[in-house]
């Protein structure tokens, strides 16, 4: 695999416990950390490793890549590498479905470095003057690359500045999948009730290094008692010990999780031994063809 | 035929297509008050409703990235601009997002937006309101760009980019929406892509750009008085570049002179100056010459607007210079100004 990966490990749950409640109906548009919100959607291991790897069974032929994962078909509308580009276009779609007056429901994820950007504000405003019915989800790990919001921010939380518009705000500290889940229950039904836009911020923390697969805990922007208490909690474990705690037995949650890790490999092995795309196919696709 | 103006023409492709395909809407600054840009979405709300023309806050770069999420979902916007000045501030999600899109999903979705933007000179418009930016948006693949000279072209241009199933840039310079001419009253498409000769003639090719076909018109018909005929190309669309119609009549005549209402510089003529010459080589008799804005910023003022645009005036004595002949006498002709407009026919 030769693309810039922006690992999703620790902030997972925000996308599954979203992509789970929406069940099939959100169009889901996210940044470049969007591993998590891609699998959650589209469960489509293999078109993913075969796009990470840059092979003819990916998404589009390795074209893309990791940081602009789209698969419209399956709800995943596109990802974007541009902080904060993601959201006007989940507006944009959010208007799309008031007008077929379909049932889903535009979802867009940014992290909190979005904030800082002009567009953000401006699709705050504009879902909201259009009263359109759009989850803007805020993954809050507190940095926007290496930078900590206290350097960025000249006001302290984002919520009570959201709520100044036309918008409902909904905030989660849990770290836990299933309240992340009932919260967007709640958040999608008040949407479509009160036809106005839900902002969610959800808080997290991203173990990994911005991008790549490695720690940074060298660099010295942040430090690694951080990760031992977001490790503490940490939304598998709490997760895993639920299911535990309702009845399920050990060899079943394993017997789930190994068959989840066979699909990984197997998809992960096909991708591996894919053809890569011939050269002729640089030029395709530029423009819409018909397939 | 029936007559009707550039502005006219534009506003009619809308409302046809409009009444055509429910996905269709207009939306963008100004759409809906009182001068409806200058006149090219009259009547839209009344007839369609404030869901399908709509006014917007200004925020360009959030409602350029509204138009690739209703496209990719469907709709077919028009996102209309007053000024193409103000196109820029949508920079990120133009080059960034909707050039690209397609191309990230294998060539597999379509992204039918079209981006209206007003181009060109006004009366004393000064540096932010007056910009071409012609090969701004020629120079990112994934972006076709129409800018049509004659009412004719404008409906059709326009109806085929609305149907076209990618985004479409159409730069539409003021000073033509006075222009009438004939104009069929039924839809119909005019292609992207494929340029057309405005003027035939056998000593010179004039490749002229949008506004810049009205000079050149005015300048071949000057020419003609001393027994100079003048080929006019008018290639319509500026990506892709109709470079085959182009390379057939410069290889005819053996000159070529490209008239932009541009910057010169890593402009779009200094791309068919590029093509011309690698293609006709052998039979160019002289270099391919350029003429377009001067290298300033525009000024305010109407002494150093006529100096810093490019007119008929200097179409002329371009060519005399690039035919050998001596300067004919130009004061008796009347040149067009925002006073002086020009309004057909081609």
């Amino acid at each position: 695999m030769r693309t810039p990966m922006h690992m999703s490990m620790g902030q997972e749950f925000v996308s599954v416990g979203v992509c789970m409640a929406l069940n099939g109906r959100g169009d889901i548009f996210a940044s470049y950390r969007s591993h998590a919100a891609f699998l959650a959607q589209t469960a489509d291991t293999d078109r993913f490793f075969g796009e990470l790897y840059g092979r003819i069974n990916g998404i589009a032929d390795g074209k893309g890549g990791s940081m602009h994962l789209a698969a419209p078909e399956c709800g995943h509308i596109l990802s974007s590498g541009v902080v904060a580009s993601a959201i006007p276009a989940a507006v944009g779609a959010g208007y799309a479905n008031e007008r077929f007056n379909n049932d889903r429901i535009a979802t867009v994820f940014f992290g909190d470095g979005a904030l800082d950007a002009g567009v953000f504000w401006e699709c705050i405003n504009t879902a909201s003057l259009f009263r359109l019915p759009i989850l803007f989800v805020c993954e809050d790990n507190g940095f926007a690359v290496h930078t900590p919001r206290t350097e960025r921010h000249a006001f302290n939380d984002v919520c009570d500045v959201v709520r100044k518009f036309k918008c409902a705000v909904y905030e989660d500290v849990s770290n836990d999948v299933e309240s992340v889940y009932r919260l967007t229950l709640e958040a999608t039904a008040n949407a479509r009730a009160d036809r106005r836009p839900a902002f969610l911020n959800i808080k997290c923390y991203r173990y990994l290094e911005h991008v790549g697969i490695n720690e940074d805990w060298m660099i010295g922007y942040r430090n690694k008692s951080e990760l031992e208490f977001w490790l503490s909690r940490d939304s598998l474990k709490i997760q895993r010990e639920r299911l535990l705690s309702s009845g399920l037995t050990e060899v079943q949650v394993v017997e789930s999780e190994s068959e989840i890790d066979r699909a990984i490999q197997l998809s992960v092995r096909n991708a591996a031994v894919a053809p890569a795309p011939t050269s002729e196919l640089l030029y395709e696709g530029v423009f819409y063809a018909a397939h | 035929m029936r007559r009707i103006s550039y502005c006219d023409a534009l506003r009619e492709a809308t409302r046809q297509e409009m009444l055509r395909d429910p996905s269709v809407f207009v939306y963008g600054i100004g759409v809906n008050n009182h001068a409806k840009v200058f006149g090219t979405t009259e009547g839209l709300v009344e007839e369609f409703g404030s869901e399908r023309c709509f006014d917007t806050p200004i925020s360009e770069d959030a409602m350029t990235g509204f138009g690739l999420g209703a496209a990719i979902k469907g709709m077919r916007p028009i996102h209309v601009h007053i000024r193409v000045d103000f196109l820029i501030l949508a920079t990120n999600q133009l080059l960034n997002m909707v050039s690209n899109y397609i191309y990230s999903t294998g060539g597999r979705v379509k992204v039918p937006l079209v981006i209206r933007a007003v181009v060109g000179r006004g009366w004393g418009q000064g540096s932010q309101h007056s910009k071409s930016l012609f090969s701004y948006f020629t120079h990112i693949p994934g972006l076709k760009v129409i800018a049509p000279t004659t009412p004719y072209d404008a409906k059709g241009l326009l109806t085929a980019a609305i149907r076209d199933n990618n985004p479409v840039i159409c730069l539409e310079h003021r000073w033509l929406y006075w222009a009438e001419d004939e104009v069929p009253e039924e839809p119909y498409e005019v292609p992207i892509g494929v340029g057309r000769v405005l003027l035939s003639g056998h000593d010179i090719t004039v490749v002229a750009l949008s506004w810049m076909n009205v000079e050149a018109r005015l300048a071949a018909t000057i020419l003609h008085r001393r027994g100079v005929a003048v080929e006019i190309v008018d290639p319509r669309t500026l990506a892709p570049l109709d470079d085959e119609l182009i390379v057939q009549s410069v290889n005819r005549t053996g000159r070529c002179l490209v008239a932009d209402c541009d910057w010169i510089n890593s402009g779009v003529s200094a791309e068919i100056a590029a093509r011309v010459s690698e293609r006709c080589f052998s039979r160019l008799k002289s270099p391919v010459r350029r003429i377009g804005f001067a290298h300033t910023p525009c000024p305010s003022v109407r002494e150093l607007e006529n100096e810093f645009y490019p007119g008929a005036h200097k179409i002329v004595r371009m060519i005399e210079d690039m035919l050998g002949l001596t300067a004919a006498d130009l004061s008796h002709d009347d040149f067009f100004s925002h006073e002086r407009r020009f309004k057909g026919p081609f």
